[in-house]
């Protein structure tokens, strides 16, 4: 048993509620970039993940994780339901054990609603809810395993601070599986699909940004001088991300864009997460720099690959996330965390190799996996809407509601108000009366 | 000259638009509408009290031509806007008594 240490406690309270902030934060950001039409299905898949990810996490996923490790693959059930995970500090540690799988809880949370993105405007509802479910055991867990509880990459000696490969590098490949399993919006690269609200996508930038300082800095575990440092390098990853994103359309598009500062922000944010605590401030400069001007180089690719990663899961996470694990091995240094390794830039070849073994592990797993997920889900129950429902937007196809009641026309008349009325969905022509 | 003002479905716009250039339809406006015919509205769930909406989203093209080239116009629109379910919406054929290009002052055809 450790000793409990009330700083630091208090501190990844304030920590575990920051991250958790960053999903309904993601809900903004996806929202925003979508028409408007999916507008609510979209901010649904992210604000739903609170409930799917929080159960599957309590029950299962947390004891996979973090459990007793088995082979260096996965934990075992033995702490199923959080059986002995209570208010004493674990060994090494000075914070509840029941506070370090709550801090915990919101990384899975956040991690597949990351995934969303790259199916936005098209998927079933149901099949997102088994989907997203069987992920989170079948890939998170594990790879979460590897690196954080105790797996093989983390004996290996491969850094990731706070979630480069379990959480972005594994999200964005699923990501990528999921754009091409599910298949193109309806109208993919012939018709425009403008974002529909940017002000609430910055909006949702700036919560996500306000939320990573819980996400990186209480990574270190305690309140001391490494959170410190992680939040510091953060937030300068962070601004240098979006500067670099907005310098590379200056130039290569004449003129820098709000979207494109909000999405470098995060670019910047993505890459720092696995260098966090362990690089300085002028290492920091470079690597939000550089993932800023690369993903905005990676986005575009999409329509050159023909694959419909709808919000750029892939182009943003995935690149962002390679980024900042490779420049881990190279600007890492122990004059940062004694805890952690030397990078090549202090002479330390290994740690480089064993940073290029994890991103391969992680993307090749994770990759494998989710396909034969999705294949699965996609054989038993389907996994896109019909081609009405598309057409006619999700919102109303599967929610029954609409995002903006804008203008006096469609308020409508009220017909029932018990909840267990039958419901229909999509556009169901149903004689109706008149509407006085 | 008359004007051609077609009620269609929304997602079916850019079909119209590529249809109509393709004959050599140099300009037309158009308008967000919603409306009623046969089609009915649709259903919304707010804790649980649930709404008919009965207005339909539609989209609404205006388009100035000679008369010679009405059939041709009517027919590609019908072709274009068609999905043969019920909705597909409606056109409605006017007379047009003249039309000024406001930047240089010509009139009737010309200003087309």
């Amino acid at each position: 048993m450790g000793t409990l240490d009330t700083g630091d406690t208090a501190w990844m309270l304030i920590s575990t509620a920051l991250v958790m902030f960053m999903t309904p934060g993601l809900a903004l950001f996806y929202g925003g970039l979508v028409r408007s039409k999916n507008v609510l299905s979209t901010i649904m898949h992210s604000f739903i993940m609170l409930g799917i990810g929080t159960i599957v996490w309590v029950l299962v996923g947390y004891s996979l994780a973090f459990g007793p490790d088995k082979f260096g693959l996965i934990g075992d059930l033995s702490m199923f339901g959080l059986k002995g995970v209570g208010m004493a500090p674990a060994e090494g540690s000075t914070i509840p054990e029941i506070l370090f799988m709550a801090f915990q809880m919101m990384f899975a949370i956040i991690t597949p609603a990351l995934i969303t993105g790259a199916f936005a405007e098209r998927m079933k509802f149901s099949s997102y809810a088994v989907f997203m479910v069987a992920w989170l055991v079948l890939v998170y867990s594990p790879v979460a395993h590897w690196v954080w509880g105790g797996g093989w990459i983390m004996q290996l000696g491969a850094l990731d601070f706070a979630g480069g490969t379990v959480v972005h590098i594994n999200a964005a490949v699923a990501a990528l599986v999921a754009a091409i399993v599910i298949g193109k919006r309806k109208g993919f690269g012939k018709e425009a699909m403008h974002p529909h609200n940017l002000p609430m996508t910055i909006l949702g930038a700036a919560i996500l940004w306000f939320g990573w300082f819980g996400f990186n800095a209480g990574s270190a575990l305690a309140a001391n001088g490494l959170a410190a440092i992680a939040f510091v390098v953060t937030h300068i990853a962070t601004a240098m991300g979006a500067l670099g994103w907005i310098l590379a359309e200056k130039l290569k598009t004449g003129k820098p864009t709000t979207l494109g500062a909000a999405s470098g922000a995060v670019a910047g944010l993505v890459a720092i997460t696995p260098a966090a605590g362990f690089v300085g401030p002028i290492a920091s400069i470079a690597i939000g720099f550089i993932a800023g001007i690369l993903c905005y180089l990676a986005v575009g690719l999409k329509f050159k690959l023909g694959y419909d990663d709808s919000l750029d899961v892939v182009g943003v996470h995935g690149v962002g996330g390679i980024v900042g694990a490779i420049l881990t091995g190279v600007f890492a240094t122990v004059a940062i965390n004694e805890a952690g390794a030397n990078g090549l830039l202090y002479g330390g070849m290994d740690l480089f190799v064993k940073q290029l073994i994890a991103i391969g592990a992680t993307i090749g797993y994770s990759f494998i996996m989710s396909f034969i997920i999705l294949k699965a889900i996609k054989a038993v129950m389907g996994l896109r809407v019909s081609e009405e429902e598309e057409i006619n937007g999700l919102d109303l196809s599967l929610h029954s509601e609409n995002g903006y009641a804008l203008g006096g026309f469609s308020s409508g008349t009220l017909e029932h108000t018990v909840a267990a009325t039958q419901t229909a969905p999509s556009f169901a022509v149903k004689t109706a009366p008149a509407s006085e | 000259m008359k004007k051609i003002e077609a009620i269609i479905k929304p997602f079916k716009l850019d079909d119209v638009k590529n249809a109509l250039s393709g004959i050599g339809i140099q300009g037309l406006t158009v308008s967000e509408v919603q409306g009623f015919g046969r089609q009915k509205g649709h259903t919304e769930v707010y804790r649980g009290a649930e709404y008919k909406v009965d207005f339909v989203p539609k989209t609404k093209l205006e388009i100035l031509v000679d008369d010679g080239m009405v059939s041709q116009v009517v027919d590609t629109l019908t072709e274009a806007a068609k999905t043969g379910k019920i909705g597909d919406g409606k056109i409605f054929i006017y007379p047009v008594d003249d039309a000024i290009r406001i930047r240089t002052g010509e009139r009737g055809v010309d200003a087309l």
